[in-house]
């Protein structure tokens, strides 16, 4: 039993970082229905700026906060410059450019900061949480920072103007127009979001998996598993699947005998599959209609 | 008596395209053979084995099309199916002494097997959540390949090293890697030939009318889940062939060599090529093979870098592919060679727009090529309406 609430708990820890990568796909989601299969490197880009930072001697929190905005931008150059002039293109297109935007920032990652495995500080300590065994420090910060992070973007898309703005934006673009929202600028701000979001996840993480520049390659995958999981067109949905995949992830690979732990992946997206085989849009997901 | 009659009634309509005479597509078809036949004898052996290599992940590239481009469905994970074709003839040649030309219809029809059975569960899902699937199967592979119950088969994480076909005795004079060069383009000449005939035929329309609108072909009478599967199916055999004849080319399979990545490219390829192209396949599997290459003697640092920049600047410029700048350079062509073609008022119609101007709400109709192409190739293969984000997607 100990052991089973550990695994919850470890994989709830690692299922906030998840759902945070899930938000962040599904903020871009809804802004220009597409993946944006380069959500993760864009994170591990925002972490070695940050380990850049924390390198030159700033407090970890000053980092933090600078990276966060530097993302925030960052996302929304993205935007203006790579993925405007294609949102009329197909998807498929818009996949080659995510793939290319991959690549190009994998790359330079390991260009600029070369590709040897780099520690990062976490501000948490690792020691147990209150002498439990249960969870460690580490681990309740993440899922603490990730809460708070999620508890803001509920306050800022259900309480304010620009949030609404957004949402309205996202849900019908022609109405969204007539009313006078930019459509433009809240895709750029969508993507500058899921940029900041990705960056929190991305320095969260990084003490655990260390940091290298394919370190978020796997969890974006568990990221896209959340959100396609959760629903695609539903951000609480997203959320709630990340959160779900990680412990689902942790549970396999502890308690499945045998092929759990050389299989833990394979057998994590089969049952994934199989949630989607009974809810083909995802559990929280808005069902399609299609006129002929 | 009077059923056969009256089924050659449309068939006259098609008798009517010239089939008998030599259009320029044949000229240019027998050119290409033509070139291709005497390569082999004008370069040395690495050379050979690289243009090997493009038409084996042409036709790999190629399986992808038929599900994406003629089928509209997607798939994230078509270097499982490479991975696996290659396995199977390694373990047929190496573990059972198979002679390596009788491994391929066993490797295409394991593969089209697994195919099918992952376009049942496909059936009930759109777009980005077959991703999923098919992505599952890509991240799938590897381990399984590694996973230590199939050992004594797959040879874990050391793989297989396969023995390279010799060249027949009836043939001396020319070298091992020659002899396959010939036998690959033999046998993707073949598939490449097959899948024309596909398309042309009732099967590849009903194929295509699903892609164009699934619920309109079923009301048309096409059985939608049926044909979706089988694709489904004929994609993973056209892949699994290809990575069998990738076995042979490379002489070595290793769970390592078929990752997530090989089924990247592959769409990269594919959608660079031209989606729904035939030929487009292998430009698709020219840039996979020699752009990276190209970008490590750009910068050996920033090799990602400038693959990376490459594939964007092929998008902006081509965002049709190569096949849709061609077919747009080729009418441009004809319209400045033989201007009076057209009658006048059609000339206006003639200029399609090069990038996608369609907005996710525009009707389907709206993207359907121009009369004057259409006229020129009279199966047009092409797949104009894949740049629907509302139908790829599961918004509307």
């Amino acid at each position: 039993m100990q052991l089973f609430l550990q695994q919850v708990l470890a994989g709830l820890a690692n299922g906030a970082i998840y759902a945070g990568m899930a938000l962040a796909v599904v903020m871009i989601y809804l802004a220009i229905d597409h993946l944006n299969f380069a959500q993760g490197e864009m994170a591990t880009f925002s972490t070695f700026i940050a380990w850049q930072f924390i390198a030159w001697g700033f407090p970890y929190w000053i980092a933090f906060a600078a990276v966060v905005a530097v993302s925030f931008v960052g996302g929304i150059a993205i935007e203006r410059v790579l993925f405007k002039p294609l949102h009329n293109a197909d998807i498929l297109a818009n996949l080659v450019a995510f793939i290319a935007l991959f690549s190009i920032l994998n790359s330079a990652d390991g260009y600029i900061w070369d590709y040897t495995i780099k520690t990062f500080p976490t501000p948490f300590g690792t020691k147990p949480l209150f002498g439990s065994v249960l969870i460690d420090s580490h681990e309740a910060g993440m899922i603490v920072v990730i809460g708070v992070l999620l508890g803001l973007l509920y306050l800022f898309f259900s309480g304010t103007r620009l949030g609404l703005a957004m949402r309205a934006a996202a849900q019908n673009p022609a109405s969204a127009r007539l009313v006078g929202i930019r459509i433009g600028w809240m895709t750029a701000l969508g993507w500058g979001i899921a940029a900041a979001i990705g960056a929190v996840s991305g320095m969260l993480i990084a003490p655990i998996v260390f940091l290298d520049p394919n370190m978020m390659f796997g969890v974006l995958l568990w990221g896209f598993a959340g959100a396609v999981l959760g629903g695609l067109s539903s951000p609480g949905g997203a959320v709630l699947g990340g959160f779900a995949v990680g412990i689902i992830e942790t549970l396999v690979g502890t308690f499945v005998p045998y092929v759990g732990r050389d299989l833990k992946l394979t057998l994590a997206l089969l049952v994934i599959v199989a949630v989607l085989m009974v809810r083909p849009t995802g559990i929280f997901g808005r069902t399609t209609v299609s006129r002929v | 008596m009077t059923t056969p009659q009256q089924e050659t009634v449309p068939l006259g309509a098609a008798v009517a395209r010239p089939t008998t005479r030599l259009t320029t597509g044949h000229w240019l078809l027998a050119g290409a053979i033509a070139v291709a036949l005497v390569l082999p004898f004008v370069f040395r052996g690495f050379v050979i084995f690289q243009l090997t290599e493009v038409m084996i992940y042409g036709l790999a590239i190629l399986g992808l099309n038929l599900l994406t481009g003629f089928n509209g469905q997607f798939s994230v994970g078509h270097g499982a199916f490479f991975g696996l074709g290659a396995y199977v003839t390694a373990i047929m040649m190496q573990r059972w002494n198979v002679p390596y030309y009788w491994t391929l219809p066993p490797a295409g029809l394991v593969c089209f097997v697994v195919g099918v059975a992952f376009g049942v569960p496909a059936l009930r899902l759109r777009g980005l959540y077959i991703a999923l699937v098919t992505f599952a199967a890509a991240v799938a592979l590897p381990q399984l390949l590694k996973f230590n119950f199939f050992e004594g088969w797959t040879g874990g994480v050391q793989g297989i090293v396969v023995n390279q076909p010799g060249v027949p005795a009836f043939l001396p004079v020319i070298s091992a890697d020659q002899w396959l060069y010939f036998f690959t383009l033999a046998v993707v000449l073949l598939m490449f030939w097959g899948a024309s005939n596909l398309a042309k035929s009732r099967s590849g329309r009903a194929i295509m009318a699903i892609r164009d609108h699934d619920i309109a072909a079923a009301a048309m009478g096409i059985n939608a889940n049926l044909y979706k599967t089988l694709t489904f199916g004929v994609s993973a055999l056209y892949t699994g062939v290809a990575g069998a004849l990738s076995a042979l080319a490379v002489q070595f399979v290793a769970p390592d060599s078929f990752g997530l990545f090989v089924s990247i490219y592959f769409l990269v390829g594919l959608i660079l090529g031209g989606i729904g192209s035939l030929w487009g396949c292998l430009f698709g599997g020219l840039f996979v093979l020699y752009v990276p290459n190209l970008a490590q003697d750009i910068s050996r640092g920033l090799s990602g870098v400038f693959f990376g920049l490459i594939m964007l600047l092929v998008i902006f410029v081509m965002p049709s592919g190569a096949a849709g700048f061609a077919r747009l350079a080729g009418a441009w062509v004809r319209r400045r060679v033989a201007p009076p073609m057209p009658p006048p008022g059609r000339a206006n119609l003639a200029a399609p727009e090069p990038s996608g101007s369609i907005g996710p709400n525009s009707a389907n109709l709206a993207t359907t090529p121009v009369p004057e192409i259409t006229e020129q190739q009279p199966v047009n293969m092409e797949a104009p309406n894949i740049r629907k984000p509302n139908r790829l997607g599961d918004r509307k």
